[in-house]
C-alpha cells in the first residue's frame, strides 16, 4: 500500500524527463501506473467484501505522534479505484488536450503528484497523515489551477481555491488535533473504537466544527463554493480530475470517514444537512444560469456536493448508501461530460453552449458519450445515475423532516435533468452551427475517456451484481461501521421513489424546454452574484490589504525617532510595570549614608547634562556634555577605581575634540522639531532615567560577596601583576579583551572601506550603484546618533516604509 | 578534548579573519580561507553537537580560572545545534558569495568581515558568561554593520544608520542589566547567576531586570514593538549578505532570550512568560501584515522574519505556562525546531531572491516574471524553502509549526494558536504573492531604459545554485526525517527545562 502512494510521488518527479523523452506517448506510457494501481486494488475487492481490512503501518515521526500507517477498507478502496481509474483516462486525455504544449510534462508531474496525494489521503489511518496529504492535494490544485500562469485570471483563480481551501486545512488541522487530544489518539482506527466516550468529551463539538470546516472548505459547500467555480480556469482534464470526480470528494470523504465518530449528534445533523441541502438546491440554481459547459458543470458538481453532504448528515443505512451511490455516479457521469466539454472545446474552439448545435454529425462518439452520461446524470434507466437516484429518493423520504429533505431534493434533480440536457444534449442536437475552428472529431486520446466511462455507467446499471454491489456495500459499512448490505437493482417496482423520479423526469424537460426564460428573468433581477460570499471573499482580501498597508505605515514610519521612541516607550513601560505595577518594591535606601560631596557631584552632572540640552551653541553643547563625562570619572576617584577614571577622561576628551572635528563639516545647527514634540521627548527622557534610577536605588547589593574579591586576592599570587584592572583585562576576562579587539580591528575595516571604498560601475553588483561623498557619510553618521533629532527633510532612509508607496526616494539615485 | 571542541567554533573563525585581514591584497587566498573556514566551522559545530549529544552538556573555563571567577564556555544541546546551523548559513553564504560578491567589497575586507560575524555568532552561543555575551554580541553588531554598509551605498549607509542606532540601543540596555544583575548577585556567570537569584526575595525587582534583557535582547530578535531596525536596513545590502543576516542575526536574540529565560528568570513565569506570549502574537501578526504590504521581494521576506520570531518565542512563552514539564519540553522543543527550520529556509529565500535580482534586474515584484518558464528548476528550488515557510506538509515547516499548536493546544492556549494558525495562512498568502509575480506572470516588457543588460543571463551559476539546492535539500530531509531532528530539539529542551543540569555541569557539585 505505501509503495502504491508512493510511486506516485516517483513518477511525477521522472514525468517531466520521460515527456522530453517519449513526447505524444508519454501520455499512454504515465498511464500503465495507475492502470497497474486500479488493478492491484481491484485484488483487494473480494476480501474486503467480505469484511477484511488491510493496514499497513511504519514509523514516521513518533515523538511527535505521526505514524505512517493506512488501512484500506470498503470505502478507501472506493475512493482508491476512482482515483486511480480517473487517473489512467485524465492521464490519456491530457497527452492529447494538451500535445505540443511545453509545459506538458509539469502538467504530467502535477497531476502524478496529485494522485499520489488523494491516494495517500483516502488510505490514511493517521488524523496527521490524512492532513499531511490533504495539504498536498491543495497545493498541487493550486499549481494545476494556474497551469495557464500567464493570464492573470488563472493566477487569481489558483490563489482563490488555495486561500480557501488552505484555511479550511488549518482549521482541519486544529479540529484534528483537538480530537486527537480528546480521543488520545490519532489514529482513526482507534478513534472509532471510542466514538461514545469520545462524544461526551467537551472538546469533542470545537473539534467537529474546525474540521466541518476544513471539509466543507474542500468539498466548496455554502459559503465556500466559490472557489469551485473559479477553479475551472484550470485546462479541462484537470477540472475533470481534480475539480469533479476526485479532489472535492475529499471533504466529503472526511466526512464519511468521521460519520461513525460524529454522525447522530445533533451538531452534525444539523450542519451537515442544512448546510448540504443549501449547497444542494444553490448549486443546481446557479448551474442552469450559465452558459459556459464547464461552469454549468462546475456548478452542478457543487450540487452534487452538496447533496453528499446533506446524506451524510441525515445519516442511517438508507441515506449512507445512497451516498455511495451517487458518489460512485457522479463521478461517472460528470468525469465524462467534463471530458466531453473539453473534447468540444478542443475541436471548435468554444464552450458556449449557445454556439454548439449540431455536433452529432461532426463528433458522433463524443456525442455518443455525452448523450449517455446526460442520461445518467438525468437519472434515466438503464444507466446507473437511475439507481442512484432512486436510492437518494428512498433516503429522503425516511429522513427526518422528509417532506422538506424530500422537496428540495426534487427540486435540485429537476434542474438538474435541465442542465444535462444543456450540456449533454443541447450542443450536440439540431442545427449545426458554424463554431470559430470547424468541428471535427476528436482523437482517440480524447474519446478513451468519455467512452469508458459511459460504457461503465450502463454496465454498472445494468449487472450491478458485477462488482459494483460489493463495492458499494463495503463501503457503506465503513461509514455505518456496522455492516451494510446493498442490493442495487433497476426495478425496484412501482415505489414511491419511481412516481419522484417521474415527476422529477417530466419536470425536468419543462425547464430544459423554458431554460432560456428561466436565465432572462434571473439575469433581469441579478446582480445576486456580485454579492455573495465571492464578494465577500474579495471585499475581505482588500481589507486585509488595506489593514496592512495602514499598519505598516503607522509602525515602519521611515522616521529614527519614532523608531526610538517606541523602543525607549517599551522599555520603560515593561520595565517599570514589572517593578512597579503590582505593588511597591521595598527599598534598602538610607538617606544617611548620602555624603554632601556626592550630591554636589551629582548637583554639578545634573547641571551640566541640562545644559548639553538647552544651550543652542553646539560647541557649548558638547563642552557641557564633557562636563558630565568628568563627574563621572570622579565617580570613580571616589570609589577608588583612578586607572578607570583616567581612561574615562582620556575618552571623554578625545571625544570632545573629535565632535569639534566633526562640527565643521555639519551643516548650521537649528531647531527643526515641534514644542510639542521636545516636550514629549523630555518627558519620555525623563521617565527612564528616573526608572533606571529607582531601579538602582532598588536593587539592594550585597547579597552575596561578589566575584571581584577572588581577583583582589589572586591578582598577584596567580595572575603576577600588581594592577588588578590590568589583570582582569588580559587574564582573568581575556577572552573579554580578545572580542573587543576584534570590534576594534573590524571597526578599523569599516572605516577604511567607507572612507576607501567608492563604488565604481563594475558588474555583478547586488544593489544599484551609488557613490555618497565619504565626507557625506561621516555627516550622516553624527548627525543622527541616538542623542540628535533627525533632521525632517532626512526622511528617506533606505525607505522602510511600506514598498508600494509611490514616493520612493532613496532608494534609487 | 572538550576543551577543544569547544573552543573550535571560536578558534577557527577568529584565525580566518584573522589571516584574511592579513593577506589584505590576497583575494583569491581570502576566498580559499573563507570557503575553508565555514566548512571547517561547520564540521567543528557537527563535531560538538555529536560530543554532547553523547556526553551531556560539556564545559570549560578559559585560562583554567575557576568557576565563576573566570569566563565559561558552554555547550549545550541547545548551543550545539545553534553553532551548526551557523557553520551551514555560513558555508552556503560564503560559496554563494564567491559568485556575487563585487570585485570592490572583496577587496575591502569581505570575507574577513563574514568570519569575525561567525566568531561574535558561535561566541554568543557558547559563552557561559553574562557580560561575554555582551562581548560577542558586540563583535556581531560591529560586524554585521560594517557588512551592512560596505559598499557605501546610499540606501546602505541610510538602512545602516538605523541598524546601528536601534542596536546600541540594545547594547546600553544589555550592558544596564547585567550591571543590576552583578549588583544584585555580584557575579556574570549564567550558571551562578541562576543559583544565586534564586535566593533573592524581590520577585519584581528580578523581573523587572529581566524586563530589561527582554528589551535588549528583543530587539536584537527583532520583537514587537522593537523590530523597525530590521525592515529598515535588511534589503540594501548585497543579496548574500541579507542572507547571512536573515539566517543567523534575529535567531542570536532568540537564543539570548531562550536562555535567560530558561536558565536564569524562572521565578515569576506567570508574569514574565505571559507576556512573552502575548508579544509572540502581537510580532506574528504585525510581522505577517508589513509582509503583505511590501511589493518588493526582500522587504516581503524581511518582515516575514519578524512574524517567525514570533512563532519561536511563542514555544518560550508556552514552556513557561505549562502545566507539566513534558509540556514545557513540547513547547521548546517547537521552538528550536523552529529555529533550526526557519535559519535554513530564510537564508534560502533570499539567496533565492539574489539569484532572481540577477535574472530580472530588480527586486521589484511588478518588474520581475517568467523565471518559472524559463528556469523551471529555480522555481522548485524557490518552492521548496517558501512552502515550506509556510507551513506545507511535509516540509519542515509544517512539522515546526504542529509542535507548536500542538503545545499551544495542550495549554489550553487557544487564541495564541489562532493566531499562530491564521498567520500561516496568511505567510502562504505573501509566498504565493511572490511566486505569482516573480515566476508564474510573464516577465514585463522593460519601461525603463535602466533595466540591466544581463536580463535572464547569469554566469557563476555553479556558486550560486549549489548552495540554494543544498539547503533545499536539507529543508526536504529535515521534513521526512523529522524524527531525527525533533528528537534532537526535545532533548535539547529538556536540557533547557532542567536547568539543574546546566547549573551543575557548569559550577560542579552534587546534583
Amino acid at each position: 500500500m505505501t509503495v502504491a502512494i508512493l510511486s506516485g510521488f516517483v513518477l511525477a518527479l521522472l514525468a517531466p524527463t520521460l515527456q522530453r523523452v517519449a513526447d505524444r506517448r508519454a501520455g499512454w506510457a504515465l498511464a500503465l501506473l495507475p492502470l497497474i494501481l486500479s488493478l492491484y486494488f481491484a485484488t483487494f475487492l473480494k476480501a474486503i467484501g467480505s469484511g477484511e481490512v488491510f493496514h499497513a503501518r511504519h514509523e514516521w515521526v513518533p515523538s511527535l505522534g505521526i505514524h505512517l500507517s493506512f488501512t484500506l477498507d470498503g470505502l478507501s478502496l472506493l475512493f482508491a479505484l476512482l482515483i486511480n481509474g480517473m487517473g489512467v483516462l485524465v492521464l490519456v486525455y491530457a497527452g492529447g488536450y494538451m500535445a505540443g504544449h511545453p509545459e506538458l510534462g509539469r502538467l504530467y508531474a502535477f497531476l502524478l503528484m496529485f494522485m499520489a496525494s488523494m491516494l495517500g489521503l483516502v488510505l490514511a489511518d493517521s488524523l496527521l497523515v490524512l492532513f499531511v496529504f490533504w495539504e498536498l492535494t491543495s497545493f498541487s490544485s493550486y499549481l494545476l489551477i494556474g497551469f495557464d500562469h500567464d493570464r492573470a485570471d488563472a493566477r487569481a483563480a489558483a490563489l482563490r481555491a488555495l486561500l480557501v481551501t488552505g484555511g479550511g486545512g488549518l482549521a482541519l488541522m486544529a479540529g484534528l488535533l483537538l480530537l486527537g487530544q480528546a480521543g488520545g489518539s490519532l489514529e482513526l482506527s482507534s478513534l472509532t473504537t471510542q466514538a461514545d466516550t469520545l462524544r461526551e468529551h467537551p472538546l469533542a463539538t470545537p473539534a467537529l466544527l474546525l474540521i466541518l470546516v476544513g471539509a466543507f472548505t474542500k468539498s466548496a459547500q455554502f459559503p465556500f463554493h466559490f472557489w469551485l467555480p473559479s477553479a475551472m480556469e484550470a485546462p479541462t482534464p484537470i477540472s475533470a480530475y481534480l475539480h469533479s470526480a476526485t479532489m472535492v470528494k475529499a471533504g466529503v470523504y472526511l466526512l464519511s470517514r468521521l460519520s461513525p465518530v460524529f454522525a447522530g449528534s445533533d451538531v452534525w445533523i444539523g450542519t451537515l444537512t442544512v448546510v448540504g441541502g443549501l449547497t444542494m438546491l444553490m448549486g443546481g440554481w446557479l448551474a442552469l444560469l450559465q452558459s459556459d459547459l464547464k461552469r454549468i458543470l462546475a456548478y452542478s458538481t457543487v450540487s452534487a456536493l452538496g447533496t453528499l453532504t446533506m446524506f451524510l448528515g441525515i445519516g442511517g443505512p438508507l441515506a449512507v448508501q445512497a451516498a455511495m451511490a451517487f458518489l460512485l455516479g457522479h463521478a461517472l457521469y460528470k468525469g465524462a461530460l467534463f471530458l466531453v466539454a473539453g473534447a468540444v472545446d478542443h475541436e471548435t474552439g468554444t464552450r458556449d453552449v449557445d454556439r454548439l448545435s449540431g455536433l452529432r454529425r461532426a463528433m458522433p462518439f463524443t456525442a455518443l458519450a455525452a448523450g449517455i452520461s446526460a442520461l445518467s446524470m438525468a437519472g434515466l434507466p438503464p444507466l446507473f445515475g437511475f439507481i442512484a437516484k432512486e436510492l437518494s429518493y428512498e433516503a429522503t423520504l425516511g429522513a427526518a423532516w422528509s417532506t422538506c429533505v424530500t422537496t428540495a431534493a426534487v427540486v435540485t434533480n429537476i434542474l438538474l435533468v435541465a442542465a444535462a440536457g444543456v450540456v449533454g444534449l443541447r450542443p450536440f442536437l439540431g442545427q449545426t452551427l458554424p463554431t470559430p475552428k470547424p468541428a471535427h472529431e476528436a482523437p482517440l486520446s480524447l474519446l478513451l475517456g468519455p467512452l469508458t466511462l459511459s460504457v461503465v455507467s450502463i454496465a454498472s446499471g445494468l449487472i450491478p451484481a458485477m462488482g459494483v454491489n460489493e463495492l458499494l456495500s463495503a463501503a457503506s459499512t465503513s461509514v455505518l461501521g456496522q455492516p451494510a448490505d446493498i442490493d442495487l437493482a433497476l426495478w425496484h417496482g412501482v415505489t414511491p421513489a419511481l412516481g419522484l423520479s417521474a415527476i422529477t423526469l417530466l419536470g425536468g424537460v419543462g425547464v430544459f424546454a423554458s431554460r432560456g426564460l428561466v436565465r432572462k428573468s434571473a439575469s433581469c433581477c441579478g446582480r445576486v452574484s456580485s454579492w455573495g460570499p465571492a464578494g465577500w471573499y474579495e471585499l475581505a482580501l482588500r481589507r486585509m490589504n488595506g489593514l496592512a498597508v495602514g499598519q505598516t505605515q503607522l509602525l515602519q514610519s521611515g522616521y529614527l525617532r519614532y523608531y526610538l521612541m517606541m523602543t525607549v516607550a517599551a522599555t520603560v513601560g515593561l520595565t517599570g510595570y514589572a517593578l512597579l505595577g503590582r505593588g511597591t518594591p521595598a527599598t534598602a535606601w538610607n538617606w544617611f549614608d548620602v555624603k554632601f560631596y556626592e550630591v554636589g557631584l551629582v548637583a554639578l552632572m545634573l547641571l551640566a547634562t541640562l545644559g548639553a540640552l538647552l544651550l543652542k551653541s553646539r560647541l557649548a553643547a558638547v563642552a557641557s556634555l564633557g562636563v558630565v563625562g568628568y563627574c563621572v570619572s570622579l565617580v570613580f576617584v571616589l570609589y577608588g577605581a583612578p586607572d578607570l577614571a583616567m581612561t574615562q577622561f582620556l575618552v571623554e576628551t578625545l571625544t570632545v575634540i573629535l565632535f569639534v572635528l566633526v562640527f565643521y563639516h555639519l551643516p548650521e545647527s537649528r531647531i527643526v522639531s515641534e514644542t510639542s514634540a521636545r516636550w514629549r521627548d523630555a518627558v519620555l527622557a525623563l521617565v527612564t532615567g528616573v526608572l533606571m534610577t529607582a531601579l538602582v536605588l532598588v536593587g539592594t547589593p550585597e547579597n552575596y560577596p561578589p566575584i571581584s574579591e577572588y581577583f583582589v586576592e589572586h591578582s598577584v599570587t596567580r595572575g603576577h601583576g600588581r594592577n588588578i584592572v590590568n589583570v582582569i583585562l588580559v587574564d582573568f576576562r581575556g577572552l573579554d579583551t580578545l572580542g573587543e579587539i576584534t570590534v576594534l580591528s573590524v571597526a578599523a575595516v569599516g572605516v577604511h572601506a567607507l572612507l576607501k571604498l567608492r563604488r565604481r560601475s563594475d558588474s555583478g553588483s547586488e544593489t544599484s550603484v551609488a557613490g555618497p561623498a565619504p565626507v557625506e557619510a561621516a555627516g550622516m553618521l553624527t548627525q543622527k546618533t541616538p542623542m540628535g533629532e533627525l533632521h525632517q527633510e532626512d526622511r528617506d532612509a533606505g525607505d522602510d516604509r511600506r514598498g508600494s508607496s509611490p514616493i520612493r526616494e532613496g532608494d534609487k539615485p | 578534548m572538550t576543551h577543544v571542541l569547544l573552543v573550535l567554533p571560536l578558534l577557527i573563525p577568529l584565525t580566518t579573519a584573522a589571516v584574511s585581514l592579513l593577506a589584505w591584497r590576497g583575494i583569491a587566498l581570502q576566498r580559499v580561507l573563507a570557503v575553508a573556514g565555514a566548512a571547517a566551522l561547520l564540521c567543528a559545530g557537527v563535531a560538538l553537537l555529536a560530543y554532547v549529544w553523547k556526553n551531556g552538556i560539556c564545559t570549560t573555563q578559559a585560562g583554567a580560572w575557576p568557576v565563576p571567577f573566570g569566563i565559561t564556555l558552554v555547550a549545550d544541546l541547545f548551543s550545539a545545534l545553534m553553532v551548526v546551523l551557523a557553520g551551514v548559513v555560513g558555508l552556503a553564504v560564503v560559496v554563494f558569495s564567491l559568485g556575487s560578491i563585487d570585485r570592490g567589497r572583496d577587496a575591502f575586507g569581505y570575507y574577513p568581515l563574514v568570519h569575525s560575524l561567525l566568531l561574535g555568532v558561535c561566541g554568543a552561543f557558547l559563552t557561559g558568561d553574562l557580560f561575554n555575551l555582551y562581548v560577542w554580541f558586540e563583535v556581531m553588531l560591529m560586524s554585521s554593520f560594517v557588512l551592512l554598509a560596505l559598499g557605501g551605498e546610499r540606501p546602505q549607509l541610510h538602512g545602516g544608520i538605523k541598524y546601528v542606532t536601534l542596536n546600541l540601543v540594545s547594547s546600553a540596555v544589555f550592558l544596564a542589566a547585567v550591571a543590576m544583575l552583578y549588583g544584585l548577585t555580584g557575579t556574570l556567570n549564567m550558571a551562578d547567576l541562576a543559583r544565586k537569584l534564586a535566593g533573592i526575595q524581590q520577585p519584581a525587582l528580578v523581573s523587572a531586570v529581566g524586563m530589561l534583557f527582554l528589551i535588549a535582547f528583543g530587539i536584537k530578535a527583532a520583537v514587537f514593538p522593537l523590530f523597525f531596525w530590521l525592515p529598515a536596513s535588511y534589503h540594501t545590502p548585497p543579496g548574500a549578505v541579507s542572507a547571512l543576516f536573515a539566517g543567523l542575526l534575529t535567531k542570536v536574540g532568540v537564543y539570548a532570550l531562550i536562555r535567560v529565560f530558561t536558565l536564569i528568570f524562572v521565578g515569576e513565569m506567570s508574569f514574565t512568560h505571559l507576556l512573552i506570549l502575548v508579544l509572540s502574537g502581537l510580532t506574528m501578526v504585525t510581522g505577517v501584515l508589513g509582509a503583505m504590504a511590501q511589493q518588493e521581494f526582500r522587504r516581503v521576506l524581511s518582515f516575514h522574519i519578524i512574524s517567525q520570531i514570533g512563532y519561536m518565542t511563542m514555544g518560550l512563552g508556552l514552556a513557561g505556562l505549562a502545566e507539566s514539564p513534558a509540556m514545557a519540553s513540547l513547547a521548546l522543543a517547537g521552538s528550536i525546531f523552529y529555529i533550526a527550520h526557519h535559519i535554513i529556509v530564510k537564508t534560502n529565500l533570499f539567496l533565492v531572491s539574489s539569484v532572481a535580482r540577477r535574472l530580472c534586474g530588480t527586486f521589484e515584484l511588478k518588474q520581475q516574471g517568467g523565471l518559472y518558464q524559463a528556469y523551471p528548476f529555480l522555481a522548485v528550488l524557490f518552492l521548496v524553502p517558501a512552502m515550506s515557510l509556510a507551513g506545507l506538509p511535509p516540509l519542515s515547516g509544517f512539522f515546526a509549526k504542529l509542535s507548536l499548536v500542538q503545545a499551544g493546544l495542550g495549554a489550553g492556549q487557544y487564541a495564541i494558536v489562532a493566531t499562530a494558525l491564521l498567520v500561516s495562512l496568511l505567510t502562504m498568502f505573501s509566498m504565493t504573492k511572490i511566486w505569482a509575480e516573480a515566476f508564474w506572470k510573464a516577465l514585463p516588457e522593460p519601461s525603463a531604459p535602466e533595466a540591466s543588460p544581463q536580463r535572464l543571463s547569469t554566469k557563476p551559476w555553479l556558486t550560486l545554485v549549489l548552495p540554494i539546492g543544498a539547503l533545499a535539500t536539507l529543508t526536504i530531509a529535515i521534513g521526512l526525517g523529522a524524527e531525527a531532528v525533533f528528537t534532537l530539539a526535545m532533548r535539547a529542551a529538556q536540557q533547557l527545562i532542567h536547568r539543574e543540569e546546566y547549573i551543575q555541569a557548569v559550577l560542579g557539585g552534587p546534583t
